[in-house]
């Protein structure tokens, strides 16, 4: 700090200082982003030339039409990306929020029990109810906010700890993974086929229909998500602090796990739980940031960088094979996981 | 800069649960004075600071500021007039000290009127009463104990708060820094007029740094005061249940407990 500066401009620097920080990492995100998905467009086993690409993307302007290319790109491609890319946001922001207000790094609904109860209702639906397609989301969708419904339940006593949150949520897992398990032992092959290539989670059937319930929910999601963030940044500083400086902390908790539980729930619904995703991205944005800020913003580009590279990798790492989104997250996903647990044990702390 | 504020507990009951820690407690806080609250573990002090900060609500009684219940104001409107500083605030990861104590000006702010110079101005104050302006752009995660405490201090300093109330500010701290910060508490006090209400374990940094003094037992009030008339071997004896004599403190001319054990007692005290 230089010392030739008032205490007023001093500080005044030091906010400037996060700030440019802030912006450069979320720059430097959109612009990968942005190539990262140039790239889904012009990937893929029918050769597309860039330019052909992008006269396709301008084809409902200019009139020009090629309908071969234009079905690849704008049937195919794009619907492809463009739900990547929102369902990795939307695990992201999901999994920010819970990691934020339960202060664990664990507490991602992919660990928390509200991934599994979605695909607990799903796996009940196609193989019980013998559901397919759109129901098979509902199934999944009220799964999640049922799941997540109970584990607040179960969790509450006088208000709601982070810990009890935490390890119910670890207990109502084990319960979702057994209820699966059971269901599995009753169905038939072909059944249980179709409910695990559901599970793993995959964007290879994408099409533009999957995309609009999601992007509705995240139109009604995402104000409200920034509308309580402000307020976040008081709870940061535990529940005691953030009441003692004038915020409404039970209020905005549950609007905050409503709108987390929301994006878990659309986007499961929309891709099937891929793994991970929700757990990564909110550590790595934090990491990158170096606490210049909260997060999310950035964590909601991780997401959805990771969603998108990874199904990139799905989709051409093996010749001749797509393999679901959720193998390569998985994967990626359970690295981070170990090198967490090594970084936080070096630290010689727990989280 | 301080208005003065009326700020009094009236026949309070507080409990977690269905376990009642506080009793029909009354307290009316001298404006423009350090407070202090002093008991043996347990009895309740940190309870009535909740209480009084409205982190807690009374199941009987009620406190009120300037005549207001303070449970039924806008917690909003209650921070712009009092700041809190509970036993343990969390710091998120990687946090800068100016971010931190920036958070302070939480309730000045709001969806219309976002960060401005007058916000960094009270920042840059708060940096400078805590002596910590040369920490500014630290994380907080680097600090000392020492100098962590004084940051949050900063923060709550930030809220620029005419009454302010913080509990065992001092735990955990070397003596140098304990004394700093009731140094600092009381030029708080006496420069800039602000009521302080502090809760404290040490009993003779209490009596020398106390203005006013409140005893606790078992949650309720046994005595308040000028610690050079609370503070009497009686009143010792009632409140931590061990004989003791008092002194006067060569530095301060205030009440200094000397405890009486079983052990190591001279032949001129058994007599």
């Amino acid at each position: 700090m230089t010392m030739a500066l008032t205490p007023s401009a001093a500080v005044h620097a030091i906010r400037g200082n996060l700030a440019t920080r802030r912006r450069n990492v979320t720059l430097g995100l959109a612009a990968a982003l942005a190539l990262t998905f140039a790239l889904a467009l012009y990937l893929g086993d029918f050769p597309v030339a860039p330019l052909d690409v992008l006269r396709s993307l301008l084809s409902p302007l200019t009139g020009e039409v090629n309908k071969g290319v234009d079905f690849i790109v704008l049937n195919v491609r794009v619907p492809r990306a463009v739900l990547a890319v929102l369902t990795g946001m939307s695990f992201a922001l999901s999994g920010i929020i819970f990691q934020t207000l339960l202060r664990n790094p664990l507490a991602s609904p992919d660990i928390i029990g509200i991934s599994h109860g979605a695909s607990a209702s799903a796996v009940f639906g196609i193989i019980v109810l013998g559901l397919s397609g759109l129901w098979v989301s509902v199934g999944a969708f009220a799964g999640a906010v049922l799941t997540a419904l109970a584990i607040y339940g179960l969790a509450w006593r006088n208000g709601v700890t982070a810990y009890r949150v935490v390890l119910i949520g670890i207990g109502m897992a084990a319960i979702m993974g057994a209820v699966m398990s059971y269901l599995f032992t009753r169905a038939r092959l072909f059944e249980v086929q179709q409910a695990l290539a559901w599970l793993i989670g995959s964007l290879n059937a994408a099409n533009t229909g999957d995309i609009y319930p999601l992007a509705m929910a995240l139109v009604v999601l995402i104000p409200l998500t920034i509308a309580l963030l402000r307020t976040l940044d008081a709870m940061q500083l535990g529940d005691d602090t953030a009441t003692a400086l004038g915020a409404r902390v039970e209020f905005s908790r549950l609007g905050l796990i409503l709108a987390a539980v929301g994006y878990a729930a659309f986007a499961t619904a929309a891709v099937g739980p891929v793994s991970f995703v929700a757990f990564v991205a909110g550590p790595i944005a934090r990491r990158l940031l170096n606490g210049a800020g909260n997060g999310f913003l950035q964590a909601g580009l991780v997401g959805a960088l990771v969603m998108l590279g990874s199904d990139m990798v799905a989709q051409h790492a093996l010749p001749s094979i797509q393999l679901p989104v959720g193998v390569v997250t998985g994967v990626f996903g359970a690295l981070f996981l170990l090198w967490l647990l090594m970084a936080s044990n070096r630290a010689g702390r727990v989280n | 800069m301080s208005a003065e504020h009326q700020f009094i507990a009236a026949g309070m009951d507080l409990g977690y649960g269905d376990r009642q820690v506080v009793s029909d407690f009354n307290l009316t806080i001298p404006p423009g004075k350090l407070t202090v609250i002093v008991g043996a573990n347990a009895c309740g002090k940190s309870t009535v600071l909740r209480g009084m900060a409205r982190l807690l609500a009374p199941t009987r009684g009620a406190v009120y500021l300037d005549g207001k219940p303070i449970h039924t104001m806008p917690t909003r409107e209650v921070a712009t007039i009092l700041g809190v500083l509970p036993q343990s605030p969390i710091a998120p990861d990687a946090i800068v000290v100016a971010d931190l104590v920036g958070r302070g000006r939480y309730p000045h702010q709001g969806w219309f009127r976002r960060w401005t110079p007058e916000d960094d101005a009270a920042v840059a104050e708060a940096l400078r009463a805590t002596d910590t302006l040369e920490l500014a752009d630290r994380p907080v995660d680097e600090l000392s104990g020492g100098q962590r405490q004084r940051v949050w201090i900063a923060m709550a300093l930030a809220q620029q708060t005419d009454l302010l109330l913080l509990d065992e500010p001092t735990t955990f701290l070397d003596i140098n820094h304990q004394v700093e910060v009731l140094d600092l508490l009381t030029d708080l006090v006496r420069n800039n007029g602000r009521t302080i209400v502090v809760v404290l374990h040490d009993l003779n940094l209490a009596c020398r740094y106390a203005d006013h003094i409140v005893a606790m037992k078992a949650g309720r009030l046994v005595a308040e005061g000028k610690p050079s008339e609370v503070m009497t071997e009686a009143i010792v004896a009632e409140i931590f249940g061990m004989a003791s004599r008092i002194v006067i403190d060569p530095i301060s001319d205030t009440p200094m407990i000397v405890p009486i054990g079983r052990h190591h007692v001279g032949a001129k005290v058994l007599a």
